[in-house]
């Protein structure tokens, strides 16, 4: 048994696929480095991120697969799951190895694993894209504080870029300690790591640092919520449905004072 | 602004606007191209949903409930003793603003009582639209009511910066709206619906023949009616609906169960229940109409005038055409794969893309999501081909029926069944 250990950023994951042919390993599994835990009686190899044995790999599956099924293992692989880079692998080389294509063989595990686990992460991002609630700071920044389930911040930047051309906003994971950062001026997008001071550590920026209008409309968009309700038809089950409990932390019209 | 006054106009106009179903914010094609503010090119998003469970996209207000009608079935009725406020069109401009920029809403969906008259109702609508387009260069939602009656001019321009207009048909049938809404004309109704249907289709046209024309209501155009406020059946309702995509190319029909809002003895008393199964058994059917290939006739017909209350309408039709099941799902067409219940359009289009690898079982069927239970009655696959069934109708119907999932939601109805 061998097992590459790779860093756990998708160029490492894919640079670990190019070893993997390149040496000839047979019965090998790739493995992130934070959930690596040494074996006996194994050959570890450590893989280091290498940008163009990532983009062989890549362009060589361009050829093989569809763009949407590319977008799909990208998805796969930013779901974080444990058992990901074997069904990745799996699909992968049977990408590689069939004269025909194979990505709509639902039959096949790894396969289906692949499809749907893309579409949980294609969730997570457009719950994202819905739930994300941007306060405005007196300096003029709207800022929104995130713990998505999946690392689906590479997702929703473009969404986010397109639709806030104008102005100027952060989007922070505060799970996987990282955001993203619009500036209208330069029209650029760039991740960054914010350490926090300990008054800004809550899901609600305190009065003293957000715009004189913020609260005005956090409070509009609470009475707007709760006047939109038809009382007689209250369905709580179908509302926890659409709006999962772990999400509330973060939602204005949820706040309470 | 000033805060506490907009907070009460809020609360106010849209308690009055919420009765309005419709929320969609998918189907345009907006793109921001200025830098400015906004983007709707994608599909609708819904950014929350209220504790009943309907999605909350777009902020939905009425301008002002004053409103020179008498309408029995509304709340903003002349005759109501309510609340009465209205906003400026500056305040519904800021409010749009506001909570599009925090990402709490895809746009606005502006409606309004009718004051004065309808023209002047309609020109402060397209004002606030104008405005959004214009000034603040924003390219989020727009779903602008359109007021029956109202000028040509007005409507064509409220198309030009709207993304989707809608006028309610209100009630199924001409006469109910005689006898409700006495002031409103059938007429009024469906001239700006055909107006616009075929405007619609003129500018496409022309953009497609010179590449280049004015957008104009590119999400389309959409209606409502009031469910269980009057005596229609819903084979009536439905030929409607049909007849509203057919004719005039409608995007959605939607159907709103009557909430009773007044003791007066021409619509059900105060503290009658919402009909909320009849109004989803007539989504449910819509949908067979628009995504499933279903044709009205065999949903519903003189025959069976009314949907099953007791089980959805796809199951319905296939109890009632045994004689085309067992379906193989490892030969049967798309089209028929997708009449199978407990079968949706992904697991249909699973099953035909991976059955030309392999055939396919229980198995697979069950990881595509097929809904088991229900389907392994109509279903012939890899792992059973000559299982004896019993495909009599009453007996089928009541062994599903015995299932978890309609027990559960019916079950006062169903302890007979048990």
């Amino acid at each position: 048994m061998t097992r590459l250990n790779y860093d756990g950023s998708f160029e490492g994951f894919l640079t670990g696929v190019f070893e993997l042919y390149d040496q000839k390993l047979q019965s090998t599994e790739l493995v992130r480095g934070t959930l690596f835990q040494p074996l006996l009686e194994e050959k570890i190899i450590h893989v280091h991120a290498d940008a163009h044995k990532a983009e062989r790999v890549w362009s060589g599956l361009k050829r093989k697969i569809s763009t949407e099924s590319l977008n799909n293992v990208f998805k796969t692989f930013l779901s974080e799951q444990p058992d990901m880079e074997r069904h990745l692998l799996e699909f992968i080389r049977n990408a590689f190895q069939s004269p025909v294509p194979v990505e709509k063989d639902f039959g096949n595990r790894s396969t289906l694993y692949i499809s749907q686990t893309a579409r949980k992460v294609h969730r997570e991002k457009h719950r994202m894209e819905a739930f994300v609630r941007f306060q405005r700071t007196s300096d003029d920044i709207y800022y929104a504080p995130i713990e998505p389930d999946f690392n689906v911040l590479p997702l929703i930047i473009k969404h986010f870029k397109n639709r806030y051309a104008d102005q100027h906003w952060i989007i922070y994971d505060r799970r996987r300690g990282y955001g993203i950062r619009y500036n209208h001026n330069s029209g650029e997008v760039e991740e960054i790591q914010i350490s926090f001071e300990e008054n800004l550590s809550d899901a609600f920026l305190p009065e003293s640092v957000v715009a004189e209008e913020e609260p005005h409309y956090q409070q509009l968009w609470q009475q707007y919520f709760s006047s939109v309700n038809i009382s007689p038809r209250k369905n709580t089950k179908l509302h926890i449905r659409h709006v999962p409990l772990r999400y509330w932390r973060y939602l204005t019209e949820k706040r309470t004072k | 602004m000033v805060w506490e006054r907009v907070q009460e106009k809020l609360s106010i106009l849209s308690d009055a606007a919420k009765y309005d179903v419709s929320c969609a914010s998918s189907g345009s094609n907006r793109k921001n191209t200025n830098k400015g503010l906004g983007n709707s090119s994608g599909s609708g998003i819904c950014h929350t949903y209220t504790e009943d469970g309907r999605c909350v996209s777009l902020l939905k207000i009425l301008l002002t409930n004053y409103c020179i009608y008498d309408c029995l079935y509304c709340v903003s009725r002349k005759s109501n003793d309510i609340r009465r406020a209205g906003f400026t069109v500056q305040e519904v401009v800021d409010l749009t603003i506001g909570f599009y920029r925090r990402n709490y809403i895809e746009g606005l969906f502006l409606s309004s009582g009718i004051f004065k008259n309808p023209d002047y109702t309609m020109e402060r609508l397209v004002r606030v639209a104008k405005k959004l387009r214009t000034e603040h260069r924003f390219n989020g939602y727009i779903h602008l009511k359109t007021i029956p009656g109202c000028s040509e001019e007005l409507m064509k321009e409220a198309a030009l910066y709207a993304d989707r207009l809608s006028v309610n048909i209100e009630l199924p049938s001409e006469q109910s709206l005689k006898a409700l809404a006495p002031e409103k004309k059938r007429t009024d109704i469906i001239k700006p619906m055909k107006y616009l249907s075929e405007n619609i289709q003129g500018f496409k046209h022309e953009r497609k023949l010179i590449g280049k024309a004015p957008s104009f209501a590119p999400a389309g155009q959409s209606t409502q009616m009031v469910i269980g406020a009057s005596p229609e059946n819903d084979l009536q309702i439905m030929s409607i609906a049909n007849a509203l995509y057919k004719t005039y190319q409608l995007k959605r029909v939607y159907y709103s169960g009557f909430v009773p809002i007044s003791n007066d003895n021409r619509l059900p008393k105060l503290g009658t229940a919402v009909p909320i199964i009849r109004e989803n058994r007539l989504y449910q059917a819509d949908w067979l109409l628009r995504f499933y290939k279903f044709s009205l006739k065999e949903i519903i017909n003189e025959k069976f005038p009314q949907l099953d209350l007791d089980i959805d309408p796809k199951l319905s039709w296939a109890l009632r055409n045994l004689d085309q099941f067992p379906v193989d799902i490892n030969t049967a067409d798309y089209e028929m794969i997708l009449r199978i219940p407990g079968v949706g359009v992904s697991s249909a289009l699973k099953i035909v893309q991976g059955r030309t690898f392999r055939k396919l079982g229980w198995d697979e069927l069950k990881r595509f999501g097929v809904a088991y239970s229900r389907a392994k009655h109509f279903i012939v696959c890899k792992d059973q081909n000559a299982m004896p069934r019993d495909l009599h109708e009453e007996k089928l119907r009541q062994t599903i029926l015995g299932q978890s999932k309609y027990a559960k939601s019916l079950s006062p109805q169903f302890s007979l069944f048990a």
